[in-house]
């Protein structure tokens, strides 16, 4: 495994990540690769420092110490929109719509303005495109909807479909399936997986784990701000540690 | 309509607007105009910042009065056309704007309204300070005697610079909203750090914003020595700018270049009226029992309103 990951240059690769607020240690010497392409399941108890590592990877959080480097790059001092157009899309855990504007409308600020999409779109391409995203993520007969009106799980779609429509080549799943009934999370799975064709890795923070265990080629564990195993799911959920940590002694 | 057809739109009315004041020989009416249009470009620059980003800002007097104190600067020092007097003064408080979008770095809501409440003290201390232009005492600012274009009275000068100013200003908020930079606007009112994550750069366009919106407020200031021919600082300061910026917006709706437009008319008119047959003293009266009515009835003025009513129509 870590011969294999030496041959392809990583995509992400976070080394000695340490995060503090105030006097607790949020993160501490968390260090990560992702390979292009890949799928990566991270999973920990909650307060274990999930979604401070993506903040810190998003770059709404800076990391007191360590690096972040992405695609070779060393980002972590770059601010959140310039990672974005790098190629690091991320959603939030708690929905974050835009919600005078339309759901189609959200999409046309990711589209607009993320990544790749440096040139102006005119309105019909870029609604073409939204159009598009939305029906992956089943929205498509809500796209005229009031984004701020949107039920819970709806906003949960909204979130993958903004993010996807930011062209990332790592996008950032912030438990995107919590409240989802289990056919809409194998539609999020499903679309998850076709990321996969388009070359976007992926990282999976979650708590369903038959999502986890299907989606992840990888499984990473956080404890308490450390990083406690990194390998293959099925060893990751034979690994003594990890048990103890989901169950305690 | 294309943003190039609106500016021509625009131009075309404001000279038409002109044009058609020839036949007004009442010089009050020059004077209430005047008034009127100067709220049009107060209104519709603070809703650049405050109504597509969403920064509330209380510290319009200032912007004015950065502008009107220019022009007094100059007056003083060159006697330059009141294009020079103009640009100059709108360039003044554009950089203003420049250094008060830096504060959106790190303050918002509430916080960012009392900054800028404070930089409108700050500056007015200032300027009472600056024996040059006046200080407490005031300045007395002689309207030129030569008039263009066969032109009878100043007021009539500064009715069209007005007219024209206004538009100048409607065409910029209008080229903003419609563009990119509006909807990262929209998107950075809506919820900043979703905006920042969507790869809008939330900084550079709330500098820009504060920037293009301080610039015109002062714009508006730049004439307001010649129409009053005496500047003390708190005339140039007065409150009534910093809430009649806020509320007109909030009355016309504050979504799009429109809004702020119809408040200005509606409440600049409404004050216009009210001056001359009752008092001047009130016009901060009306503003509040507007505010009111339009909190309660209309939360988002009158296009919200319209917009509302189009929908239930639907």
């Amino acid at each position: 495994m870590e011969a294999a990951q030496e041959v392809t240059e990583p995509l992400l690769r976070v080394a000695g990540v340490t995060k503090r607020f105030g006097g607790f240690t949020a993160l501490d010497q968390v260090d990560l690769v992702v390979a292009p392409g890949e799928r990566l399941g991270l999973i920990g108890p909650n307060g274990s420092g999930k979604s401070t590592l993506v903040n810190c990877i998003a770059g709404t959080l800076r990391s007191e110490s360590g690096r972040i480097q992405f695609r070779g790059r060393d980002i972590g001092r770059e601010p959140a929109f310039k990672r974005v157009h790098l190629g690091v899309a991320r959603t939030f855990q708690i929905p974050r719509p835009f919600a005078s504007m339309s759901v189609i409308d959200n999409l046309r600020i990711a589209l607009l303005y993320g990544g790749k999409a440096k040139v102006t779109l005119d309105a019909g391409r870029a609604t073409d495109e939204a159009m598009h995203i939305l029906g992956q993520v089943g929205l498509a007969a809500k796209a005229d909807t009031m984004s701020g009106g949107l039920t819970q799980v709806d906003m949960r779609k909204l979130e993958l479909a903004r993010a996807i429509a930011a062209k990332p080549a790592l996008l950032i799943s912030d438990e995107a399936m919590a409240g989802l009934s289990a056919s809409e999370v194998d539609d999020i799975l499903a679309l998850l997986f076709g990321m996969k064709e388009r070359g976007v890795a992926v990282i999976m923070i979650e708590h369903v784990m038959r999502a986890v265990m299907k989606f992840s080629e990888r499984i990473a564990v956080l404890v308490a701000g450390r990083k406690i195993a990194d390998g293959d799911p099925h060893a990751i959920v034979a690994n003594p540690d990890v048990v103890s940590a989901y169950l305690g002694q | 309509m294309s943003n190039r057809a609106f500016a021509a739109v625009a131009f075309a009315s404001a000279l038409a607007l002109i044009a058609a004041s020839q036949l007004v020989t009442n010089d009050y009416y020059f004077s209430a105009a005047y008034t009127v249009l100067q709220f049009v470009i107060l209104a519709t620059a603070w809703n650049i910042l405050g109504g597509y980003a969403g920064y509330v800002n209380f510290g319009s007097a200032a912007f004015f009065a950065v502008g009107a104190y220019s022009s007094v600067f100059l007056y003083k020092a060159a006697h330059p056309p009141l294009i020079v007097m103009i640009v100059t003064g709108t360039l003044a408080a554009g950089l203003l704007g420049l250094a008060v979008g830096y504060l959106t770095l790190r303050m918002r809501g509430v916080f960012f309204a009392i900054a800028t409440l404070a930089l409108s003290v700050v500056l007015y201390t200032f300027v009472v300070n600056w024996d040059y232009v006046g200080g407490a005492r005031g300045a007395y600012i002689l309207q030129p005697r030569d008039l263009p274009f066969g032109l009878k009275r100043y007021i009539q000068v500064l009715y069209a610079a007005m007219v024209l100013m206004a538009a100048f200003a409607l065409v910029v908020a209008r080229t903003i909203e419609t563009s990119a930079i509006g909807r990262g606007l929209a998107a950075i009112r809506d919820d900043e750090l979703a905006a920042e994550c969507a790869g809008v750069p939330t900084l550079r366009l709330k500098i820009l914003a504060a920037t293009v919106s301080g610039a015109l407020m002062g714009m508006a200031g730049t004439t307001f020595p010649y129409y009053l021919s005496y500047v003390e600082p708190s005339a140039a300061f007065n409150l009534s700018y910093a809430v009649n910026s806020i509320a007109m917006p909030l009355i016309g709706g504050m979504m799009s270049w429109l809004g702020p437009l119809l408040g200005a008319l509606l409440l600049g008119t409404v004050q216009q009226v009210v001056q001359v047959t009752v008092s001047s003293e009130w016009n901060l009266m009306i503003v509040g029992v507007l505010l009111v009515v339009f909190v309660t009835l209309a939360p988002n003025g009158i296009m919200g309103w319209v917009e509302a009513w189009k929908r239930r129509r639907k």
